[in-house]
C-alpha cells in the first residue's frame, strides 16, 4: 500500500490527506500546531470549542468536514505538535529505486520543548503543504512593540480571542487585509482604518485584467464583498494608495504614520498624517515556506525574491520523485485554490487514476485559480518604491538589528553581488529567525541598490529547517545502527504515530 | 490601552466555558485560559513585550504570532529560546524573559 507522508494540515494538506485516503493510500498528516487547520482556519483548542466558531471563518464546513474524514480514518495517523525539521533526500545506494520519497525527520511536544520525541518517517510520497506567512516590509518603527504582522493579529484573534490592541491600524497590500480587520473587530478591537498601498490604477487593471478568470469563482468574490460589507457595517475608513510609512513610540507604539503612496508605492510628500494607536498590523503580501521543498531537492520557478515557489506540473508534482506540492508554496492563490490543488496532489500521491473526473474538474479548476493568483499579483504586489520610506537608522533584519543604512553601505563598498557574503559581513539573516523575515527583503533592497545576486544563493535555504536542540539531536539513533532514521518505521515500524485529533 | 481578551460572555462565537491556567511569570503568577499560547496569556494580562535585544537593548514581545519570527522568545521552566507564541501554556509553567546582553569582554 502507498504511503503518503503530508506536511502542513492548513487547507491544502487536508485536502491532500482527504484525497490519499480516498485513493486507498496510508496517510501520514503532519503539522507543527497542536490542532488542525493551518493559519486559514486558526480556530479556539479542542478544550475550548465555541458554539458559533463559523461566525470566523469562511469555510468552516469545509473544514470540519475534510477533519472529520480525515482523523475519522483507519489508514491515517494525526501527528500534531510534530515540527518537521529535515527533510533528507533519498539516497539510492541506501534505499534502492530513487523515486522514493525523501526521510523525513520531525520532534513531537511541546513547541520548543527540550524532551521532545524525536521520529523519522520514509514514505512512499511526500505532499508539502506547508503554506505562507506575512511578508512584511520594514518602516521606520516597525520593531517596536505593538507592531504586529497581519498574520499574528488574525492568529491571536481566532485561536485565543485576544484583540492585539484597542484601537488598531491595519495596513499594507491585498484582500487578506479585510480578514485581518474581520477578525479584530470580531475581537472588540476598533480598527481605526485599513489601508491598502495599491492604488486605484493598479487594483482595476489587476482585478479588471483577470475579469474572466475571477469572474469566473462567484464565491471567491463572495467572500471578498463580505469583508467589504463588513467594513462598512462597522464604518471601518478603507483607503487606497495610502501606507503606513512609520511607527512612533518609545517603548511601545504610539502612533502611525501614514501617507499617500505613488504608483511605485514611494510615499508622496507633503500627504502624511498622524494617528495615535495602540496597535498596528501589517502585511504587505506573504512568504511561502519553502524550506522543506528546498532541502527535498525542488526546483523553485523563481521570478526574484518577492515571486519565488515550487515548481509544480499539472499534476502538482515537483522536480522530485514522489515529491508533490500544493496551496501557498506553489503561488498565494488563496484557500480556495490550496483545497484544489492539495486534492489533486492527494489523490495522485497516493496512486489515483489522472484520468479520474474530479482530477480532471480539479486540474481546470486550477487553472482558473491560478488566473485568480496572477490579478491578486499585478493588483497588490509589492512596488519598488517602498523603499523610500526607508531612512538609514531603520533595522531591516530584526533578528540582528542591521539597519538600511548598513546594508547599503555595504552593498557599496563590496559591491558583492553574494547573498552568502552580504550575510555574512552585515550578519542580516544570521539571527534566530535565520532570515524569514528579512531574507526575500534583504535580497530585494540588495538587487534594486546593485543588480541581482550572482551566488545562486536563495535565503530559504535552511537544511535544518527549524531550531533543534542538541540533547535532542544526541537522542537520535546512530546512522549505523539497526533502528537508524534511514530504516526506521517504514511501514509498520511501532513507531508509527495513532494520534488522533478533534473534532 | 493595550491587547485584551474578549471576555467569553460579549464573544458572538460563544466559547465553551474557560478553564483557568496559572503561570508563574518571573516569579509572579499570572491567570490564564487552557489552551492558550505563553503568548497569549502576557499579551492579555497587559504585557506588550518581554525579550531586550542584544544589539540595541530594545523591547520585544509577539510580531508574527505564528511561529516564524522567533522575536517572542522566553525561557518557560528554565529552558531558553521557547517561541511564546507557540508554546501552550500549562498550570504551573514558570515563564521567564530572556535578556540577550552580551558581556563586555576584556578590560
Amino acid at each position: 500500500m502507498t504511503h503518503v507522508a503530508i506536511a502542513g494540515a492548513g487547507p491544502a494538506g487536508l485536502a491532500a490527506a482527504n484525497a490519499a485516503l480516498r485513493a486507498g493510500a496510508e496517510v501520514t498528516l503532519l503539522d507543527s500546531a497542536n490542532g488542525l487547520g493551518g493559519q486559514y482556519w486558526r480556530h479556539l483548542p479542542p478544550s475550548r470549542p465555541a458554539a458559533h466558531e463559523a461566525l470566523l471563518h469562511h469555510g468552516w464546513g469545509d473544514f470540519t468536514a475534510l477533519s472529520r474524514a480525515v482523523t475519522s480514518h483507519p489508514r491515517a495517523a494525526v501527528v500534531t505538535s510534530a515540527q518537521l525539521w529535515a527533510v533528507e533526500p533519498c539516497s539510492t545506494a541506501d534505499r534502492g529505486p530513487s523515486d522514493h520519497a525523501p526521510t523525513l525527520q520531525y520532534a513531537v511536544g511541546d513547541a520548543d520543548g527540550n524532551e521532545r520525541q524525536m521520529r523519522s518517517l520514509s514514505p512512499d510520497a511526500l505532499v508539502l503543504a506547508t503554506g505562507a506567512h506575512d511578508l512584511t516590509l520594514p518602516f521606520p518603527g516597525w520593531d517596536l512593540p505593538g507592531v504586529f504582522t497581519g498574520g499574528a493579529a488574525q492568529a491571536l484573534a481566532k485561536a485565543e480571542r485576544v484583540a492585539v490592541g484597542e484601537r488598531v491600524v491595519v495596513a499594507g497590500a491585498g484582500p487578506f487585509l479585510l480578514p485581518v480587520a474581520a477578525a479584530l473587530t470580531a475581537t472588540g478591537a476598533r480598527v481605526l482604518g485599513v489601508f491598502e498601498a495599491s492604488r486605484a490604477g493598479a487594483l482595476a487593471r489587476g482585478w479588471a485584467g483577470g475579469t474572466a478568470s475571477v469572474a469566473a469563482m462567484p464565491y471567491k468574490l463572495g467572500e471578498l464583498a463580505g469583508y467589504a460589507g463588513g467594513q462598512l457595517r462597522h464604518r471601518i475608513p478603507y483607503r487606497i494608495g495610502t501606507g503606513v510609512i512609520a511607527a512612533h513610540g518609545t517603548e511601545r507604539v504610539e502612533a502611525v504614520t501614514v501617507a499617500a503612496l505613488d504608483a511605485d508605492w514611494a510615499p508622496i510628500p507633503g500627504t502624511e498624517r498622524t494617528i495615535a494607536c495602540d496597535a498596528v498590523a501589517v502585511s504587505h503580501g506573504f512568504t511561502p515556506r519553502l524550506e522543506l521543498a528546498v532541502a527535498a531537492g525542488a526546483e523553485l520557478a523563481d521570478s526574484g525574491p518577492l515571486s519565488r515557489f515550487v515548481r509544480v506540473d499539472l499534476d502538482q508534482r515537483t522536480s522530485v520523485p514522489s515529491v508533490y506540492a500544493a496551496g501557498e508554496v506553489t503561488g498565494i492563490g488563496g484557500a480556495d485554490a490550496a483545497l484544489r490543488e492539495g486534492a489533486l496532489a492527494g489523490w495522485i500521491a497516493g496512486g489515483g487514476d489522472p484520468g479520474d473526473r474530479r482530477a480532471a474538474s480539479a486540474r481546470r479548476q486550477i487553472a482558473r485559480y491560478r488566473g485568480f493568483a496572477r490579478a491578486l499579483e499585478a493588483a497588490h504586489g509589492i512596488r519598488p518604491g517602498w523603499t523610500a520610506w526607508l531612512r538609514p537608522e531603520t533595522t531591516v533584519c530584526r533578528c540582528e538589528e542591521t539597519s538600511y543604512g548598513r546594508l547599503c553601505g555595504t552593498l557599496d563598498a563590496t559591491g558583492a553581488r553574494s547573498l552568502r557574503a552580504l550575510k555574512l559581513t552585515t550578519r542580516a539573516g544570521l539571527g534566530p529567525c535565520q532570515g524569514r523575515i528579512c531574507g526575500r527583503t534583504v535580497e530585494a533592497i540588495a538587487a534594486a541598490r546593485i543588480g541581482p545576486a550572482l551566488d545562486g544563493a536563495v535565503p530559504d535555504r535552511r537544511p535544518i529547517a527549524a531550531p533543534i536542540r542538541f540533547a535532542e539531536l544526541a537522542r537520535l539513533p546512530r546512522p549505523d545502527s539497526p533502528d537508524s532514521p534511514a530504516h526506521a518505521d517504514h511501514p509498520d515500524s511501532p513507531d508509527r504515530p495513532e494520534e488522533r485529533h478533534e473534532p | 490601552m493595550s491587547a485584551r481578551m474578549l471576555p467569553p460572555e460579549h464573544d458572538p462565537i460563544t466559547p465553551a466555558t474557560p478553564v483557568a491556567v496559572t503561570i508563574i511569570v518571573d516569579g509572579t503568577p499570572v491567570s490564564g485560559v487552557a489552551g492558550q499560547s505563553v503568548a497569549g496569556v502576557l499579551l492579555a494580562a497587559g504585557r506588550l513585550a518581554w525579550r531586550t535585544t542584544a544589539a540595541g537593548r530594545r523591547p520585544r514581545g509577539v510580531f508574527c504570532g505564528i511561529g516564524v519570527c522567533f522575536d517572542c522568545l522566553v525561557t518557560v521552566n528554565g529552558v531558553r529560546d521557547v517561541r511564546a507564541c507557540q508554546r501552550t501554556a500549562h498550570d504551573g509553567d514558570a515563564v521567564g524573559f530572556q535578556d540577550e546582553e552580551l558581556p563586555e569582554i576584556g578590560a
